[in-house]
């Protein structure tokens, strides 16, 4: 079986994020940049299935120079090879840039599963699966816990309000990972060193056949005007060395009289 | 030309849940600014009835788009639809409650228009007859003021971050043909599993009650589960709580669990690390407990209590069954 896995290289989710000066990005300088967690898990599902039913895994991803150590990371996880899609033209897509770059590359190899993280963590659209999915006219099934692969089908579990959904769908297919699907392999040293000698191929703009407008900031349909630091929300009452009865009744009348939420 | 709001109105099993009675009421004061036209979407193998339901919020008709292989939610056929009848109506703006089945829908349907998309806004701002969106990025460490280039554009609008307004008129009722070839509906729903029976989802409910670290093992999640029925809300988790095993995952708030904001939110026993305030921080007001005074959560709530948890919340949920008794 071919997989492909779609990572994103994300600012560590324990980053102290500071806003640049332009008002519309973040400080990367001293960032701690890693594979968001959620692609984790889809490496790792690709990883167990292609060591139950053979095949090959190859991860891509769409980045600048350094969004390359997220693939090491990836082939030294235990993936076979990988795809850098780079260009000074990709710079500020948006998630239907990024969809367009991916399912432009996706299409240069038949895949029989695509597996995605749920979303990037950072920025949390949670788009590019599905896009993706709609843009190389496979069917998708996103968010999913438990997955199981068998005679050209796949069956799913995928998260829903208070349930799952157990969806059954033909192979080729895209499907993206939640939390709960499997519990991701840190790299061995044996894996990091073999991760050397594995090919990274690079996938220009013109090497995928795209139009320049159809990417990058020119191509952005969604535009980040401005980014800024939360509203600090106003010094609360905590109430202390109180009786824990007293302080219940206390806290139950402010809820009730002043925030008027009960 | 009138840049007129379609609402896609999410219903499961012939019902029509709240996140998608706030999306259409986000809508009405939308498109009132824009001086639009506020249409509702209801997709499914017969929705007609629920469209009464709708009246209350305000839109000046209501879409229906029936057919038997649209009985269950099928991203594909569901996002055909949409597109479809976002293009017949020219309609600028598309929104979707950023439920499972909206964040699912919308990219896919965003996909099929080359549309942009903002997912799981908490704002949505009209001036000078534009639409710009805000979303917290980055574990709310940040919100991102968005807006849209071209057209159509499309948002999901995170559950309980928008009342729901009444503005009843009697909206026209339209019928969309829809035609869709079975084969084209590849991946399909074969069957539910109820987590756990009769629970609300901790993302659906107007109140959670959550707890972390110090709830020390599975037996003690009874005293959260206790409030939080007693308050008539979903009990949540932290982080630590979940990955220790003592309960499921579906609990989970924060970064890599479940981001909601309820109109409270009680935090029991949790220290507040940045991954769970990701999950947490836009509700509308904050409650901790806590045995440490100087622990961040203090810093983001409106309200806390400084001591044991093991005393504080028996009498919490005693104080709370006797006001709702009165």
């Amino acid at each position: 079986m071919k997989i492909a896995v779609c990572i994103k290289q994300v600012p560590d989710t324990e980053a102290k994020i500071r806003i640049r000066a332009d008002g519309r990005s973040i400080e990367e300088a001293g960032v701690n940049f890693v594979v968001s967690p959620y692609d984790e898990y889809a490496v790792e599902e690709a990883l167990r299935l292609k060591e139950k039913q053979g095949g090959e895994v190859v991860a891509f991803t769409v980045g600048d120079e350094r969004a390359a150590t997220a693939l090491r990371t990836v082939l030294a996880m235990g993936a076979d090879s990988a795809v850098h899609l780079k260009d000074a033209a990709f710079e500020g897509s948006d998630a239907l840039g990024i969809s367009r770059i991916l399912a432009a590359a996706l299409r240069k190899t038949p895949f029989d599963l695509i597996l995605f993280g749920k979303q990037g963590v950072g920025t949390d659209q949670g788009q590019v699966g599905p896009r993706v999915a709609e843009l190389l006219d496979l069917p998708h099934v996103s968010v999913v816990v438990s997955l199981t692969v068998d005679a050209g089908r796949l069956t799913a579990e995928r998260e829903i309000e208070g349930a799952l959904e157990i969806v059954e769908s033909p192979l080729p297919a895209v499907v993206t990972a939640q939390k709960g699907l499997n519990e991701p392999r840190y790299a061995s040293l044996k894996g990091i060193l073999a991760a050397k000698k594995k090919e990274i191929r690079t996938f220009t703009l013109s090497d995928l056949g795209l139009e320049p407008s159809s990417v990058g900031a020119a191509g952005a349909r969604e535009i980040w005007e401005k980014l800024e630091v939360p509203p600090s929300r106003g010094a609360g009452k905590i109430l202390k060395d109180m009786e824990p009865a007293a302080a219940a009744r206390e806290l139950v009348r402010l809820l009730r009289e002043e925030a008027k939420v009960l | 030309m009138p840049k007129d709001v379609l609402v896609f109105v999410e219903s499961r099993a012939g019902q029509v849940k709240q996140p998608s009675l706030q999306a259409l009421s986000e809508g009405r004061r939308v498109a009132d600014g824009l001086g639009a036209k506020l249409r509702a979407l209801l997709i499914g193998s017969r929705v007609e009835p629920l469209a009464s339901e709708l009246a209350a919020q305000g839109p000046d008709s209501v879409l229906l788009a029936e057919h038997r292989l649209l009985e269950h939610y099928q991203a594909e056929a569901f996002a055909a639809v949409l597109a479809e009848a976002v293009q017949t109506t020219a309609s600028e703006y598309a929104f979707l409650p950023a439920t499972a089945m909206g964040r699912d829908l919308a990219p896919r349907a965003a996909a099929r228009l080359d549309a942009g998309l903002a997912s799981d806004c908490t704002h949505v701002e009209v001036s000078g007859g534009e639409l710009r969106v805000k979303r917290p990025v980055y574990s709310g460490k940040a919100v991102a003021t968005v807006r849209f280039s071209g057209s159509p554009s499309f948002a999901t609008l995170r559950p309980n971050a928008f009342p729901v307004a009444s503005a009843p008129r009697t909206p026209s009722i339209e019928k969309l043909a829809v035609d869709l070839q079975e084969s084209r509906i590849r991946a399909r729903t074969t069957g539910i599993k109820a987590s756990e029976a009769g629970e609300i989802d901790v993302a659906e409910a107007a109140i959670v009650v959550s707890g972390g670290r110090a709830m020390k093992g599975p037996e003690n999640f009874a005293l959260i589960r206790s409030l939080a029925e007693a308050l008539g809300g979903a009990m949540g988790a932290s982080r630590a709580a979940v990955d220790a095993g003592w309960v499921g995952h579906q609990y989970q708030v924060g970064q890599t669990g479940k981001v909601v904001s309820p109109t409270l939110y009680i935090a029991c026993g949790i220290s507040g690390a940045i991954q769970h305030l990701a999950g947490m921080s836009t509700s509308k007001v904050i409650v901790a407990i806590n045995k440490d005074a100087e622990a961040p959560i203090f810093k983001l709530a409106d309200y806390g209590i400084v001591g044991d948890l093991y005393e504080i919340l028996p009498k919490l949920t005693e104080e709370v069954r006797r006001m709702k008794g009165q």
